[in-house]
């Protein structure tokens, strides 16, 4: 086996983790801050994807997925904030089973409504780059992969910044340390619940948007995302920002390796794996925090 | 007792009677066909496609047969359980026969259930060999098993390669990891070393999932074996995804090359991937343009959708019209939906007016149809098209395909 052909591997792997990564920043964000497990994650990603093929080819705008990030952005943030502020608030004291089951309904609705709208055919988008790669002696790199990584990078840097460096993405770290401290010092905690919604559907959209660049997008697609973040956070850490992506980079470079070096139809089994063995040996996950 | 009373009691014992011997059953003048097809999920295109054979099917046969036929549909998503689970809300909803559903994993499902409930279930494309080897009395397939399809799909390789002079000595078998796939790869193994006139040896297997959305991997190592040409078999989406990630890796085999798959010749194909679906070959059951079915089927697609052609569509169309008709043809001469009956009248049928390749449909005590021919279909000037056999063809086969780089 040459070395090019692993690097090739691995650089493959670790670029479809990073986006991997960004698929599960949302769910991250939202579980650490308002501590309610979005089961209709990957519904809403595959409603982003949608977005994002309506804009290009659709409305005959031709816009390109990684500039749909602005718009498809904008209203998943709205959407997202107006989904917690109307639909989930009132259950955030619930027990855990009847937000699971809230949000499953939301989950059915969207894949129901999608199938409505634009039937079960698969969609995608067709940019002039998208076939190219570049070429570094034996290395080809996917020029598209190699976008969304970077979108994704760009996009965890940014919620950094955010959380660590403004007034409101401090108070919103406030909410997630301590509730009742929060409602104390007079933070508006459902609006701040609510913005983190919206941030955390942000992250959806432009998970989406790169997502759609990459794979073709079907109604029932969403389960299948949904999952993969699942065991992403679960292997990275809960709530963890840099979790989620080093969850993502570990569970891509490993389905990566385990299909040249065992067999590709067995890459799944690998990163399931990864998870029992992650849950087993550090259950809070690689980077999350002591409850 | 009066008179009133003496007319209903006698009213009420003579339905009781008629339905206690299945006489209103017999003498109903329309066939329910509980139709199962994957038409969502990641088979959901071809479902679509084996739709349109339906579709067509009560109008044509109706002109064709007099009988009178009323389609129950059911989508089972591309998911085996789900399958099973249609099935037996069909026979719930009162279906004659169950006609479907493009899949062997699911058709294995539904043979079950159809075996269990005693109710005819025609397969109308599935290649899975053990599916008729199981003893079922109610199982009928008019296509060909796994090992037919490879059997034919290598004997038409080695007319390639003798068409076309060339003399390629490897190849690496890429294929799906479902069932279909399973008895395929288990056909090829079992068949390959006895064909000595082919002149390549396989030097790599690579299975993967049919519902992956990345096959980076997969082709880095495909690419890696530097084999001559690319054996596949595929479905669908994978095809799709495949040839775009050759692409993308730069890797330019003498040609992709389906020893009896679907996918590579399928509309959605050539309508996703343009000029990158050119030359590809599937070696495949066919049907036969110059059939007078193939004209009245083809008379009554073409006005039932315009826009589209009967050539994208040609397989799917033609097992599922046929399944349909093999049904109709049974209850013609069964008069009857009696399930007994109706699989009495399907194990008899022998229709040699056909729209496929092939001998007559007539099925052997496995209830499985012998004899179905094979085309070479090769993608050119946008469209898949024969090339072998000879006798068939409509253009010249192209080997190596032009992108071939040493």
């Amino acid at each position: 086996m040459s070395a090019d052909l692993i690097a090739n591997v691995v650089i493959a792997g670790v670029l479809t983790g990073l986006v991997y990564g960004l698929m599960a920043l949302g769910l991250s964000v939202i579980f650490g801050v308002v501590r309610v497990v979005n089961f209709a994650h990957g519904e809403m990603m595959t409603v982003a994807m949608y977005a994002a093929t309506v804009l290009f080819a659709g409305l005959g705008l031709g816009l390109d997925p990684f500039l749909a990030i602005i718009p498809v952005g904008a209203a998943f943030f709205v959407f997202g904030y107006a989904l917690q502020w109307v639909v989930i608030n009132p259950f955030v004291t619930r027990p855990e089973h009847a937000q699971f089951m809230l949000l499953v309904a939301v989950a059915i609705i969207l894949v129901n409504a999608l199938l409505a709208i634009f039937g079960p055919d698969a969609r995608g988008v067709q940019t002039d780059y998208q076939l190219d790669s570049l070429a570094m002696g034996g290395i080809l790199i996917d020029k598209t992969r190699l976008y969304a990584a970077g979108v994704a990078l760009a996009t965890a840097l940014g919620l950094l910044v955010f959380f660590k460096k403004t007034r409101v993405g401090t108070a919103i770290r406030a909410c997630a340390d301590n509730h009742l401290g929060a409602l104390i010092v007079g933070l508006h905690v459902r609006r701040l619940y609510a913005l983190t919604f919206g941030i955390g559907a942000v992250c959806v959209a432009v998970a989406g948007c790169a997502m759609v660049a990459l794979v073709d997008v079907t109604p029932s697609a969403g389960p299948a995302f949904t999952l993969l973040a699942f065991v992403i956070v679960i292997v990275g850490g809960l709530g963890s920002m840099a979790g989620a992506l080093l969850g993502g980079v570990l569970i891509g470079v490993s389905e990566a390796l385990a299909g040249l070096l065992v067999a590709p139809s067995a890459k799944s089994m690998f990163s399931f794996g990864l998870l029992i063995v992650v849950l087993l040996l550090r259950p809070r996950g690689l980077l999350g925090r002591k409850t | 007792m009066d008179r009133r009373q003496f007319t209903i009691a006698t009213g009420a014992g003579a339905l009781a009677a008629v339905s206690r011997f299945g006489i209103g059953r017999a003498q109903t003048r329309k066939l329910r066909v509980g139709l199962l097809l994957p038409r969502s999920g990641y088979l959901g295109l071809i479902g679509q496609s084996c739709q349109k054979g339906a579709d067509l099917a009560p109008g044509v046969i109706k002109e064709l047969l007099g009988v009178d036929i009323e389609l129950l549909n059911a989508d089972f998503e591309s998911n085996v359980d789900t399958a099973r689970t249609r099935a037996e809300r069909l026979i719930g909803e009162g279906a004659n026969v169950l006609v479907g559903p493009f899949d062997s994993g699911a058709a294995s499902a539904i043979a079950q259930v159809a075996e269990q409930r005693q109710m005819p279930f025609i397969i109308n494309i599935a290649a899975a060999p053990q599916i008729t080897e199981q003893g079922y009395k109610f199982v009928f397939r008019n296509f060909q098993t796994a090992g037919d399809i490879v059997r034919n799909g290598l004997d038409l390789i080695g007319d390639l390669f003798a068409a076309t002079g060339a003399a390629p000595r490897t190849a690496v078998y890429m294929h799906v990891n479902d069932t279909f796939g399973q008895g395929m790869t288990k056909a090829i193994q079992a068949m390959l070393p006895a064909r000595t006139k082919l002149p390549f040896k396989i030097v790599d297997d690579i299975a993967y999932d049919p519902a992956a959305k990345d096959l980076s991997v997969e082709v880095a190592k495909a690419k890696a074996t530097g084999a001559d040409f690319l054996l596949l078999v595929c479905r669908l989406n994978d095809a799709i995804i495949l040839r775009r990630e050759m692409v993308k890796q730069r890797w330019n085999p003498m040609g992709i090359i389906s020893p009896g798959s679907p996918g590579m010749y399928e509309e959605q194909y050539f309508k996703t991937l343009g000029k990158l679906a050119s030359h590809a070959i599937s070696n495949v059951p066919w049907y036969n343009p110059k059939a007078k079915l193939t004209k009245l089927v083809e008379k009554a697609f073409l006005k039932r959708y315009p826009k589209d052609q009967l050539v994208f569509n040609g397989l799917n169309v033609g097992f599922t019209f046929e399944a349909i008709l093999v049904a109709a043809d049974a209850f013609k001469r069964a008069r009857s939906t009696d399930p007994e009956g109706l699989a009495e009248a399907i194990r008899l049928t022998n229709i040699t007016e056909k729209m496929t390749l092939g001998g007559p449909i007539k099925f052997n005590a496995k209830g499985q149809v012998e004899g179905i021919g094979s085309a070479s279909l090769q993608n050119l000037d946008g469209m898949p098209r024969v090339v072998l056999p000879s006798s068939a063809a409509e253009a010249k086969p192209v080997f190596p395909a032009p992108y071939y780089k040493t």
